[in-house]
């Protein structure tokens, strides 16, 4: 079994969102950088199945040098080597091009990431890796177990969630409960230092789209406290003022 | 030339989200002085097709196919694919959902098309087409010029006020060709929510969080929610305790909702969470510590023990009908 997982290096779930260069630059001063969240479960997911069946875990990561921390800290929680591609992705088609070209060169079994980045949101790179690559995707997939050349999965759908059996090779966008998050030992950690990271450069992708600026919502209004002997009020205000009921 | 809205069904019926997308579907169609197409996928009632009219649409390709009936974000990008080409389409609206992401992903890849996720605004087009999108989970906002020829944007809720007015589309049959490589995946159990309200669909969200106790303490919840015809959500603390099921739980690692109205009982509102809601258009917040965060991201609050207020509530929503 060849897994590749692909990472984002995202600020902190916490983290206080401002920007710089006239809006056009994230403020990343005091700003905590980790491993995408969902990303960090698809990786958790890909260590078992690779403990349960062999095989080996490669991380692969589209962005510049200041993310070789979260790289190392996916060496440190059990993939085997690690891919950088040397960029500053302007969209995920730019990053969607990249693993596809990588992943084009050697024949992974699976393919899997988070559902979506928790910085841009898009929930499109599985999609578009998929396509590129002329293969099944499937997200977001809370449930994955393999026997032979095939994947059995469980995926959200509206309201629920369904069962899927498909064949590999297939491009997977992953969310919780499909494994815990693995927090790295010390062997991990002493281990991950040696295992290789290789940086490449990218390859040239179409100019599809270009941010031009951020910026940051209008400040919320006070809340209007209503007293709790006065609850009914509310139900008025929702009606008359509000008018959403 | 026409803008191509692709929508999604639900038993036949056009889901409100997508509705919302043909209403901005047919907005960007008069800014670019154009039509607005509709593109809908597998057994739908003709009424409701028709109804895409109310919202500015004025064809509808329909593919009737039973094949096309369940969920199948490969199929449905390789025949919106198809659509875009006949029509000659420059513009593709598709409302934001996890089928929305995976159909808009693939057809970009097919097309060769930018796509923007995440749309809050219609796209300004006199000096080239630039478009805002929420980023960040809502935290901040980012304008995007689309360089490509053909264009993917993907809305999120509440972009646009949809207002239902009166016209009839007009409903062709479109039958494309489908293929085998798309339909390989076997499909298993399906397991629906009880409630019968979607929670990205929802109008009105009541949602608990650690404050409710325990599991068996939601019926004055569930009470409320009902009274008031909205749909349940959860905080993720509750749902990683089981006291709810995991597709309730609402947040930054959960479902993003943009409800016109969400009411939160006993949730603080970490970060994370209201990552979750703050699409919302009115907040909620009712919480017995005065000091909760959840009170600065709010509209209007109550401070005081839920399982005294919801009955309340209830009661005097009760009262208004």
């Amino acid at each position: 079994m060849k897994i590749l997982v692909c990472i984002t290096n995202v600020p902190d779930t916490t983290a206080k969102i401002t920007f710089t260069d006239n809006d056009t630059k994230l403020n990343k001063a005091g700003v905590q950088f980790i491993i995408g969240p969902y990303d960090d479960y698809a990786l958790a997911r890909a260590v078992e199945l690779k403990e349960q069946l062999g095989g080996s875990v490669t991380v692969l990561h589209v962005g510049e040098a200041e993310a070789d921390p979260q790289i190392r800290k996916a060496l440190a929680i059990g993939a085997d080597d690690a891919i950088r591609i040397n960029a500053d992705p302007v969209d995920s088609y730019f990053t969607a091009a990249q693993i596809a070209h990588i992943a084009s060169e050697n024949k992974y079994d699976l393919i899997l990431m988070g559902r979506e980045s928790i910085d841009f949101n898009s929930g499109v790179v599985h999609g578009l890796v998929g396509e590129m690559l002329g293969i099944p995707s499937y997200s977001p997939v809370m449930k994955l177990e393999i026997s032979g050349t095939t994947a059995t999965l469980a995926r959200e759908i509206d309201g629920g969630k369904e069962t899927l059996t498909a064949e590999l090779p297939l491009v997977l966008g992953c969310q919780e409960p499909i494994s815990e998050w693995k927090i790295p030992n010390m062997r991990g950690i002493m281990t991950a230092r040696t295992k290789p990271l290789v940086v490449v450069e990218p390859v040239s992708v179409e100019e599809m789209t270009i941010p031009e600026q951020y910026s940051l919502p209008a400040p919320k209004g006070a809340c209007r406290m209503i007293p709790a002997s006065e609850a009914e009020t509310l139900i008025k205000l929702l009606r008359t003022e509000a008018k959403v009921i | 030339m026409s803008v191509l809205i692709f929508v999604e069904l639900d038993n036949g019926s056009v889901k409100k989200t997508s509705l919302e997308a043909v209403a901005y579907g047919a907005e960007v169609a008069k800014l670019t002085g154009t039509t607005a197409t509709v593109l809908a996928l597998g057994a739908a009632e003709t009424s409701a097709l028709e109804q895409t009219g109310n919202f500015g649409a004025t064809k509808v390709l329909h593919v009737s196919d039973e094949k096309l009936s369940h969920e199948n974000s490969l199929a449905y990008a390789d025949v919106l694919a198809q659509a875009v080409q006949q029509e000659n389409s420059k513009v593709i609206i598709i409302s934001k959902s996890g089928l929305g992401d995976a159909v808009a992903a693939r057809a970009s890849a097919k097309l060769k098309a930018g796509i923007v996720s995440g749309v809050t605004e219609l796209p300004v087009i006199d000096n080239g087409f630039s478009v805002k999108r929420s980023i960040y989970t809502g935290k901040a906002f980012s304008t995007v010029e689309v360089k490509s020829d053909i264009k993917i944007l993907v809305v999120k809720k509440n972009a646009i006020e949809a207002l239902e007015g009166t016209g009839i589309a007009k409903i062709e049959s479109f039958t494309p060709t489908l293929r085998d490589s798309d339909f390989l995946a076997s499909v298993g159990q399906i397991e629906k929510a009880s409630s019968e309200l979607s929670l990205t669909e929802a109008d009105i969200i009541v949602s608990g969080g650690r404050g409710m106790k325990g599991p068996d303490n939601w019926q004055p919840l569930l009470d409320f929610a009902h009274a008031l015809g909205a749909a349940t959500g959860c905080s993720k603390p509750v749902s990683d305790l089981d006291w709810r099921p995991h597709h309730e739980h609402i947040g930054q690692t959960g479902i993003k909702v943009a409800p016109n109205l969400y009411i939160a009982c006993g949730i603080s509102g970490a970060i994370q969470h209201l990552a979750g809601v703050n699409g919302s258009k009115y907040i909620v917040v009712i919480n017995k510590d005065p000091e909760a965060p959840f009170f600065k991201a709010a509209d209007y609050g109550i401070v005081g023990d839920i399982f005294d207020v919801l009955p309340k509530l209830t009661k005097a929503v009760q009262d208004l009908k």
